[in-house]
């Protein structure tokens, strides 16, 4: 059983849908159960929203505890705000986020341009390319630089560059994939990237990490 | 390398079929909304937009039903708007499967709307959709925002409603020139320009596209991030693809 986590914060329907499309014979719950996610083989951790309010919800929901042990012993995807909240820091709200991963959240700012002087918008919304910067499985199958749907006006910022599995350019580079161990976090939208985020997710419910 | 601008597809639903016609008018049939919406998709459109055009109440649930098969089928951002006039309307398309709303009258209304849905559901997914027509001309050009299909003013300029919009939490702009709309002369470029660069989030231009040429013009021109068209896709006279291949070949950054 696929575990979607469920703390009311945005369309979990896009996500769930897309893992039944490529995951057969494999249950997809969308839950805020902690025993459920415990029990669950896979966990995918979805979110849209403000960094604040998504941490307030997952405490409201009591499942802090119920998504740091499956990001600690399970194969993990978290997607967006799944993505962020991993940090330790968001300044979006100044918020403590969960500290799976050390670093912090940063905004785009305002005043973006590209090369030919046209104003770049914040959110960051639409299909760019993604470099993968290191090999791994969830990539298999999926051409480098290919393209994925981005919303987004917050990027994260590892410490740990090591960590760092995917970039992409708005117009200066960010990283848009990071992966260690069980876990694997994008800040597009897989369930919104037509065949590309099918094969990622493709990937992940067949990922042995 | 870098993001793309959008092409959107835009299917205007009613009774459960997509219509086309100019400006609400001799409405022609243009097929069921799951098979053009994959259609679409097969072609790289970058999202697609539904407008519920049901003008009674009655035939709500419709929608919900449409947006469900779709968004099951098809793995690409969808926008649902009509209709939508209290948080609890976004939430049920948002439920069934649409990954944003779009509200005109409503906004118009009731702008807090516009700030109780961001701040319920995200900005990411309220679209605000904005109908405007010219009502100056010359060195210092107005629009004014019109509803009603175009027929009721308001009062209202187009310009600072855009970022009254964006300041309330819209996350996009989608803004349709009612001069234009069914003309197939292309955008309105002075208004497209105009807002996109008295905003910060993606403005959606739409309203007169003829041919593929407008598109590119809509980017290149008006300032747009993405581009919405109808009719010179339902009817098979280009297809999402073609379109990409004009913009590509103008020097517009396309998903292909």
């Amino acid at each position: 059983m696929i575990a979607v986590v469920d703390y009311g914060m945005g369309n979990l329907h896009s996500v769930a849908k897309a893992l039944e499309h490529v995951a057969a014979g494999q249950t997809v719950s969308v839950t805020s159960d902690p025993a459920v996610i415990a029990q669950a083989q896979r966990v995918v951790f979805p979110g849209q929203g403000a960094a604040p309010d998504c941490m307030r919800a997952i405490d409201a929901h009591g499942l802090r505890e119920a998504i740091q042990a499956a990001a600690e012993t399970k194969p993990f995807l978290g997607i967006c705000m799944g993505l962020q909240v991993l940090f330790a820091h968001s300044a979006e709200g100044n918020t403590a986020c969960l500290g799976l991963f050390a670093g912090d959240v940063q905004h785009f700012g305002t005043e973006l341009h590209d090369g030919a002087g046209e104003r770049l918008k914040v959110p960051h919304m639409g299909w760019n390319n993604v470099r993968q910067t290191a090999a791994h499985a969830l990539w298999d199958g999926i051409p480098d630089g290919e393209r994925f749907y981005f919303v987004h006006s917050y990027f994260v910022v590892p410490e740990d560059r090591s960590i760092v599995a995917g970039e992409t350019d708005y117009p200066t580079p960010f990283t848009c994939a990071v992966a260690r161990d069980n876990r694997f976090a994008v800040q597009f939208h897989p369930e919104k990237s037509a065949a590309a985020g099918l094969r990622l997710l493709q990937n992940f419910v067949t990922w042995q990490p | 390398m870098g993001l793309a601008k959008r092409i959107i597809p835009c299917m205007d639903v009613t009774a459960g079929r997509v219509v086309k016609g100019v400006q609400f008018l001799n409405l022609r049939d243009a097929g069921d909304p799951v098979e053009i919406a994959r259609r679409y998709d097969e072609q790289g459109a970058d999202e697609l937009t539904f407008l519920d055009i049901t003008a009674t109440s009655d035939n709500r649930d419709l929608i919900l039903h449409i947006i469900d098969a779709v968004a099951s089928q098809v793995f690409i951002p969808l926008t649902v708007g009509g209709g939508v006039r209290v948080p609890d309307d976004v939430r049920r398309l948002l439920n069934a499967g649409a990954d944003k709303v779009s509200i005109n009258t409503a906004a118009v209304f009731n702008p807090q709307v516009v700030k109780d849905a961001a701040d319920r559901f995200g900005s990411q997914c309220i679209v605000v959709a904005i109908d405007a027509k010219q009502t100056v001309w010359g060195a210092a050009p107005k629009w004014e925002i019109f509803t009603h299909g175009g027929r009721k003013p308001t009062g209202i300029d187009a310009v600072e409603w855009a970022q009254k919009m964006q300041a309330l939490g819209a996350g996009e702009i989608l803004l349709t020139s009612m001069d234009r709309d069914g003309a197939k002369s292309g955008f309105d470029l002075n208004l497209t320009r105009a807002v996109s660069d008295a905003v910060n989030i993606p403005v959606i231009a739409s309203g007169g596209v003829g041919n593929l040429q407008h598109l590119a013009d809509g980017v290149q021109k008006g300032g747009a991030d993405a581009v919405l068209a109808a009719s010179i896709f339902h009817f098979g006279e280009y297809t999402v693809r073609q379109a990409k291949e004009i913009m590509q070949d103008r020097g517009i950054e396309v998903r292909l």
